[in-house]
């Protein structure tokens, strides 16, 4: 029987490592994952995870550390933010290309400079080519359970490939919220133990890691590409599989009064549950609107997205993140090539707001619906607008 | 046949974990230290290595050379990912699931992954106290990709950075001291060794893998093609080394200094730097500078080796 | 089934994460191709003392079955550390033909 515990959602995340019996932790602490940090350094302290707890030095090491524990075969975890993310990136690359099913959760947070610790979206959209598989979260039970589904996808035999968790910092992270826990012994047939097709062994040598050469280097990237697409396959199974355990559904893109509406919000993250009160209050003045948010960023879910926003004449995207002097928001350019080649698509008109941990109101959605439906009938001098900065 | 081979009063096991094929350059000093390394260790080893020398010689796609299970990721985090590694290991052990025997977790490197770019994820390894022996393979530069300074490039050195010219006399700063900052760390066993001396480098590392907790060693390898010297002179111009008192052969136990190899009188350095392309543009004054450092510092580790036997 | 040639691998020949699951499979290669000059073993000379086996950089210096030693062309590099280490100069260096 499942309990119910309030608890911060850090906390939480640190729960669910336990439950899911992570051998390794690798971690350094940056604002705002590092109670993750401490809490898995406080269930290890008191026995309660047994896992080896490896306090590193810096990002670049946690993650490279890592490598190391994945590819001898300990299930392994770490977690993140923002220019930790940064400092570890050259590494992130690696660990999905030699195939190390880690289990990264990223409390998403600005880039410096100025220097800040509260939260948006730049760390996550600078990691988004870098071949991990990579699930938003919205609320504390979200964070839970895509935990648990995470090691389950990232271990599983047709996919081994490493996960991320991206759940908000400060307006995530540090809520406290009651959240449902499954008991150990559920977990333990739902994460079966771990089992690396190739690992690091005497008792059968393999090289990971040789260098390619152009006359192969291509070859090996094909069969990453082909991997990662058929990794979702395997993502939608396991979510199925969750909801008919656990009773709580996941799907790649969710969808909030969107079906049929002629205007759509897309929103990703914790921010999306401030967007749907929105959408109830523009509802019930009897504006035809809705919301959809992606949950599977990558791989990105084309056809679950296309179906989301075929009946839209209006689709508004919120991006967190900003790519400067190129076409805005990251998730608004590819929202773009996704509906491109299509015969019928909305019309798309893309908002950058919520930098550096900016909060957006019910009314700051209820503006940038009505303003990007205004944008739709009347074009615009500017590729994107940056809302909520005072002028 | 036995499976070993006896050289005078020692024995030497036939078994190559390296195999024959590598790519690495003729005469390469740092292939035969990574022979003997791997002969040291044997097959019941995980190697941990570095994007340098080693690993481009001895692992193209899709071939490698080696024998025994090896990882390669980036350049500077090699005692990371063996912190990975040895933690892994220990509590796969613990829940039962680990291997039959204890493995020798083994990082390799060279002088730039190690004691440039390298040194952050070495140090935290070795405060961290893992069950690891990191062997730094120092050619003096970054010989893989064309000759280029390092922190450990001796003095008036020519390098492709920092060349020898009208008005320069190449590196301008001493070699780093990377034993040294090893012994800093309060690890259990710290050495130096080189390859012309095959079975006291030997010796050491297998002492190495077996202290538990953290050991380093720093072996020099000599490179004709960077250091400009012929293909047959790797084994002499490391003797040289170690008999000119440039690069001197010691171990420090719990941080007690013992010299292994202890000629009655060094050699001049010249005999040493004369030989190499890479010192060919040094000045008289020059020489005798580098002369009266080695002769400071190396008169600076006897006296510590002195001191130690004083506390036994 | 014949074993492809590296550059035919294609993107399904590899395996996950591009790992070697052949140990030491770098032994194809005939290093012995880049020598410009090769040892000459004069076996009479010979005391079977192991230095030379001991400073092969490639390794490829072989125990015979009477115990003498002798190189491994395929993989001799001609480096010439043998013949400089040999006490009993058991070998000379000459200089590689053309075939």
């Amino acid at each position: 029987m499942a309990k119910k515990v309030a608890i911060e959602v850090t906390e939480a995340v640190g729960e669910a490592v336990t439950l899911a019996r992570a051998d390794v932790v690798a971690a350094y602490p940056i604002t705002p994952q590092s109670h993750i940090a401490e809490h898995l350094a406080e269930l290890v302290a008191d026995g309660e995870l047994d896992a080896t707890y490896v306090p590193v030095e810096s990002e670049h090491s946690a993650m490279s550390a890592c490598l190391g524990s994945s590819a001898v075969g300990a299930r392994t975890f770490t977690a993140t933010s923002g220019q930790g993310l940064e400092l570890m990136h050259e590494v992130v690359y690696v660990a999905s290309s030699m195939r190390l099913p880690i289990v990264m959760a990223v409390c998403n947070r600005a880039l410096s400079s100025p220097l800040s610790v509260w939260g948006d979206h730049s760390d996550v959209m600078s990691v988004r080519d870098t071949g991990w598989i990579q699930i938003f979260v919205e609320n504390g039970q979200e964070t839970v359970d895509n935990t648990l589904c995470a090691f389950r996808i990232a271990e599983d035999p047709r996919v081994v490939l490493p996960v991320m968790i991206h759940l908000d910092g400060f307006h995530l992270s540090h809520m406290i919220e009651p959240i449902f826990f499954p008991e150990q012994n559920e977990v333990d047939k739902f994460i079966p133990p771990y089992k690396y097709p190739l690992p690091l062994t005497p008792e059968k040598p393999v090289s990971m890691g040789c260098f390619g050469a152009p006359f192969i280097y291509p070859e090996t990237k094909k069969a990453q590409e082909v991997n990662l697409e058929a990794s979702k396959k395997v993502i939608l199974e396991v979510w199925k599989e969750f909801g008919e355990k656990f009773g709580r559904n996941y799907s790649p893109v969710e969808k909030y009064h969107s079906d049929g509406a002629k205007t759509l919000l897309l929103t990703m993250g914790s921010y999306s549950e401030t967007a749907m009160a929105a959408m109830d209050e523009m509802r019930s003045e009897g504006k035809d609107v809705g919301l959809i948010r992606i949950r599977l960023w990558r791989p990105f879910p084309f056809a679950e997205f296309r179906e989301a926003v075929k009946d839209a004449e209006v689709l508004v995207v919120l991006d967190r993140a900003i790519s400067y002097g190129g076409p805005g928001g990251p998730v608004c350019s590819e929202v773009r090539a996704a509906l491109y080649d299509q015969d019928k698509k909305p019309k798309i008109v893309g908002f950058v707001a919520g930098l550096g941990g900016r909060h957006i109101t019910v009314d700051g959605f209820k503006y940038m619906v009505n303003r990007g439906k205004e944008i739709s009938q009347k074009g615009s001098e500017n590729e994107f607008e940056i809302y909520g900065v005072r002028e | 046949m036995e499976n070993y081979i006896k050289i005078g009063k020692q024995t030497i096991t036939k078994d190559e974990p390296l195999a024959p094929g590598h790519r690495a350059c003729i005469g390469c000093g740092e292939s035969l230290a990574v022979r003997l390394t791997c002969k040291a260790i044997g097959r019941n080893s995980i190697v941990i290595c570095a994007t340098g020398c080693i690993e481009v010689f001895s692992s193209p796609l899709p071939y490698t050379a080696w024998r025994i299970p090896w990882i390669h990721t980036l350049f500077e985090n090699t005692a990371a990912v063996a912190s990975g590694v040895e933690s892994g290991l220990k509590v796969m052990t613990r829940k039962g699931k680990g291997p039959a025997e204890k493995v020798n977790v083994v990082a390799i490197g060279g002088d730039g992954g190690t004691v440039d770019i390298g040194m952050q994820a070495l140090s935290g390894a070795l405060e961290r106290g893992h069950d690891f022996t990191y062997i730094c393979f120092d050619n003096e530069a970054y010989m893989n990709t064309g000759i280029q300074r390092s922190s450990a490039t001796p003095y008036g050195a020519s390098t492709t950075t920092q060349p020898a010219g009208k008005v320069s006399i190449g590196q301008v700063t001493w070699k780093k001291n990377l034993p040294a900052i090893a012994v800093a760390h309060d690890i259990p066993y710290v050495a130096t060794a080189c390859p012309s001396y095959p079975f006291d480098l030997m010796a050491k590392v297998s002492k190495a893998v077996a202290t538990p907790g953290p050991a380093y060693i720093h072996v020099l390898s000599v490179c004709p093609t960077g250091w400009r010297c012929p293909t047959d002179s790797t084994i002499k111009m490391g003797r040289l080394a170690v008999q000119t008192g440039i690069f001197p052969l010691y171990e420090v136990e719990d941080g007690q200094y013992k010299l292994s190899v202890s000629p009655a009188q060094l050699k001049p350095v010249t005999e040493y730097l004369k030989l190499q392309g890479r010192f060919r543009h040094l000045t008289e004054d020059s020489i005798n500078k580098i002369q009266e450092r080695v002769t400071k510092e190396y008169n600076k580790l006897k006296e510590k080796c002195a001191a130690s036997t004083g506390n036994n | 089934m014949a074993k492809k040639k590296a550059a035919e691998l294609t993107w399904k020949d590899l395996n996950i994460g591009a790992i070697v699951t052949e140990p030491g499979n770098a032994s194809e290669l005939r290093t012995g191709d880049w020598r410009s000059q090769k040892p000459v073993f004069d076996l009479s000379k010979c005391t079977k003392c192991g230095l030379c086996y001991v400073y092969c950089p490639e390794g490829c210096i072989e125990e015979n079955a009477e115990g003498y030693f002798e190189p491994n062309m395929y993989y001799c590099k001609g480096c010439g550390i043998c013949a400089a280490e040999c006490p009993r100069d058991v070998v000379t260096m000459v200089e590689e033909k053309e075939e």
